[in-house]
């Protein structure tokens, strides 16, 4: 006895909407940075999912690439958010604007 | 050793680049070898092809090298081609062999110039412009060349552009020039329209036989008369500009303000001929133009004549030369007229010979005199130059028609063919060649006998630089006794004044082989066109490119009798110069009207900065600061405005650019859903 695929797809989304909402709604960069890989790792899951649903092994394939560009991306960001500390106390997003037009 | 062509073109430009990278640092004199190498080994490439050439029949001699196609555009395919036959290597020889002297007078010439390497620079481009001009093998190509080496016109007229006078006459003679080149690329659009080509072989057909073939002969592309014609007379346009042919020939006697080798290459014998050859090279076309050929001979005519008078009243020598050499490029242009395309070739051949010997001699003079040009300011220099004088002297019987030197049997030739054509025309040219003589003896008599003029103007110098003290006053009050023409400046890096001690002498052995050598070329010249006992190599080899002539040839007792009357005409005009110009001033014979070339300069400067000027001016303010300008203007403040009205989006939120990917993302899927839902 197994639990169904659709059940799993049911949790992916939660977890991608839980992942959206804060990426949204929080100020703090590392939250931030939380909910992306939240986001991230409910895109696997479904992945894994429809691997399993389909017996194809390419949905698993597509899994660790998107870990591997996972890892990069937290080794860069996180470089950023860290020099970010350096210079200025704490984190909010919305202090870094900068950039504006 | 047709192959050898290739080397022809790439020599003259492997040193140019040579040059142009390193010149700076090979510097004096080793630029101006590797310039007069290149040029050798060119006119010894040429020799080789030539003799290669020589090899096959008489009908077989024309080889089409393609090296590579140079743009293929809708229908034109321009190559880059080398066309090889008796009218491209007749030029090539010349121009190669004539250079190549010229490059070794120079390297003498420019000593101590600072720009030493610059000047064998443009020397070499102007070479491999001149040969790409003659062995193209369609218009474009050599139209390309024709491009070139008027752009090396310009720079080598203004090579001194720290003098104004340089600079303007440069831009003077670039101006002119191209009033003539919007003639030359009309004639090609016109010919692309015409035959969807602008091969040489194609359009003129003359590649298969050697022989104008298929041109009205019922094939696809066959022409009309008003289609030649209008191609032809476009074309003239362009050769009156770059041949410096009335109404266009203000630029040429301006263009002496350029080093003297210069003269003698460019404004004598090679580049100025472009023109005739131009003309020669349509051969077959202007056989079915008989107006263009009327107007050409008109106009060749005409330049010849009132060339000659111009002539008789200048003082600068080079400019007297420059005048000259527009009449006798009206006499080429006269025989190309007529019909007699081998002796009008004949003649740019000779003339190249004599008025290249001419120019030489005159810079080995103003060298000796310390760059002062004037003639009235010069005589008695024989003594002092005789290797000069002696060379100058051919080259002046040699333009002057006397037998047995090399003018003579050109100008002969031409005279004989146009009595053919007309007799006022040849009436004109008989004339003409008087005058030839007379200008050209006056100009003999005022350099090289009478009084040493010179020397009145030193011997007070001398004295004041003996009196007590007074060597400082002397060396500023010496110019006082130049005269106040343009030309006396000094050329800047050549040494000013002469020391007191100095007399006038011969120059070294680099100018003064080349002047050797022209002036055995100016006395054996007409031996490669002897009109007897078949030693007319130069008709044999020409005569397949060219239609029958036109005129009727005359016959041998009148060719005496024109033989004989252009002699005396000729002769007298010698002595006439020779004996009125033991001294140098007679008023009378130079009025103002020559002086300044019949006004001509005057007349156009008036044109040019009267209603000309209004009329662009008004153009420039209503065309270019409303229409243009508006236009230019409108775009840039277009952007600014979108640009200010879209930064707001930019508003430096990550969770706004967060959304802004989401509903991205939403919308896309939306619509990939959607559609390949339906």
């Amino acid at each position: 006895m197994s639990v169904p695929g659709p059940w799993y797809l049911v949790l992916a989304a939660c977890l991608f909407g839980i992942g959206a909402t804060g990426l949204l709604l929080r100020r703090n960069i590392l939250v931030m940075y939380m909910c992306i890989e939240l986001m991230l790792n409910a895109v696997n899951l479904t992945f894994v999912t429809f691997s399993r649903m389909l017996n194809d092994l390419g949905g698993e394939d597509a899994v660790f690439f998107v870990l591997v560009v996972a890892a990069a991306e937290v080794v860069v960001g996180l470089g950023i958010i860290v020099a970010i500390y350096r210079r200025r106390s704490g984190a909010t997003a919305d202090d870094i604007n900068s950039m504006r037009g | 050793m047709v192959n050898a062509a290739y080397a022809i073109v790439a020599l003259p430009l492997a040193g140019f680049i040579v040059n142009l990278i390193w010149g700076r640092r090979l510097g004096e004199p080793v630029a101006g070898w590797v310039g007069t190498l290149a040029a050798a080994g060119s006119f010894i490439a040429t020799l080789v092809v030539w003799v290669g050439m020589l090899g096959h029949a008489a009908l077989d001699r024309v080889r089409d090298l393609t090296v590579f196609t140079w743009f293929p555009v809708a229908g034109l395919h321009a190559n880059v081609g080398l066309l090889l036959d008796p009218l491209s290597m007749t030029m090539l020889l010349f121009v190669t062999g004539v250079s190549t002297v010229i490059h070794l007078y120079s390297i003498g010439y420019m000593h101590r110039d600072p720009g030493f390497d610059r000047f064998f620079v443009y020397l070499n481009l102007f070479l491999f412009s001149m040969v790409v001009l003659v062995i193209g093998d369609n218009f474009l190509f050599s139209f390309l060349g024709w491009e070139g080496v008027g752009f090396c016109s310009y720079a080598l007229v203004g090579f001194w552009f720290q003098r104004d006078v340089a600079a303007v006459a440069a831009k003077k003679a670039f101006v002119t020039n191209r009033v003539g080149d919007l003639g030359f690329l009309l004639a090609i659009f016109l010919m692309f329209a015409h035959f969807g080509s602008v091969n040489y072989g194609t359009v003129l057909g003359t590649l298969s036989h050697g022989h104008p073939t298929g041109l009205m002969a019922g094939a696809p592309g066959a022409i009309t008369g008003t289609t030649a014609t209008a191609i032809t007379m476009l074309l003239f346009l362009g050769a009156v500009g770059k041949s410096a042919q009335i109404p266009l020939f203000i630029w040429l006697p301006d263009a002496m303000e350029g080093p003297t080798p210069i003269s003698a290459l460019i404004h004598a014998a090679t580049m100025v001929t472009a023109g005739v050859y131009l003309m020669a090279r349509v051969a077959p076309m202007l056989h079915y133009a008989h107006a263009t050929s009327w107007v050409i001979a008109c106009t060749g005519a005409a330049s010849a004549f009132v060339a000659a008078t111009i002539a008789c009243a200048q003082d600068d020598i080079k400019k007297a030369l420059a005048y000259s050499t527009i009449s006798q490029l009206g006499y080429m242009f006269l025989a190309v007229g007529a019909g007699d395309y081998v002796d009008g070739l004949f003649h740019m051949l000779t003339h190249a010979f004599f008025k290249a010997l001419l120019f030489l001699g005159a810079g080995a003079v103003i060298h000796a005199m310390a760059d002062r040009q004037d003639m009235k300011q010069m005589g008695a220099l024989a003594r002092f130059l005789p290797l000069t004088a002696l060379t100058f002297a051919v080259g002046w019987l040699a333009i002057s028609g006397i037998p047995p030197f090399a003018g003579f049997w050109s100008k002969d030739a031409i005279l004989s063919a146009v009595w053919g054509m007309n007799k006022a025309l040849w009436a004109v040219g008989v004339i003409t060649a008087g005058l030839t003589a007379y200008y050209m003896s006056r100009q003999f008599a005022l350099v090289f006998t009478g009084r040493a003029r010179w020397q009145e103007g030193r011997a007070r110098w001398q004295l004041l630089a003996q009196q007590p003290g007074g060597a400082g006053e002397a060396v500023t009050d010496e110019p006082a006794h130049l005269p106040a023409g343009g030309h006396d400046e000094a050329e800047p890096g050549l040494p000013a004044a002469p020391h007191v001690e100095d007399y006038p002498k011969d120059s070294n052995w680099l100018m003064s082989a080349p002047l050797v050598i022209l002036a055995i070329a100016a006395i054996l010249g007409g031996g490669i066109n002897f009109p007897a006992w078949h030693l007319d190599f130069l008709s044999g080899f020409l005569h397949p490119m060219f239609p029958t002539a036109v005129a009727v040839a005359a016959s041998t007792a009148t060719k005496w009798v024109l033989f004989a009357i252009t002699l005396v005409v000729c002769l007298s005009g010698l002595s006439l110069g020779l004996n009125v110009w033991k001294t140098a001033d007679h008023a009378a014979l130079e009025p103002t009207a020559l002086r300044r070339a019949w006004f001509f300069d005057d007349a156009v400067a008036a044109t040019v900065s009267g209603p000309l000027r209004a009329a662009s001016s008004a153009l420039a303010f209503v065309m270019d600061s409303r229409v243009v300008d508006g236009a230019v203007n409108g775009v840039g403040t277009l952007m600014a405005l979108s640009g200010k009205a879209l930064r707001r989006a930019q508003n430096g939120y990550l969770r706004a650019y967060a959304v802004g990917i989401g509903i991205g993302v939403v919308v896309i899927l939306t619509y990939l859903t959607f559609r390949t839902g339906a």
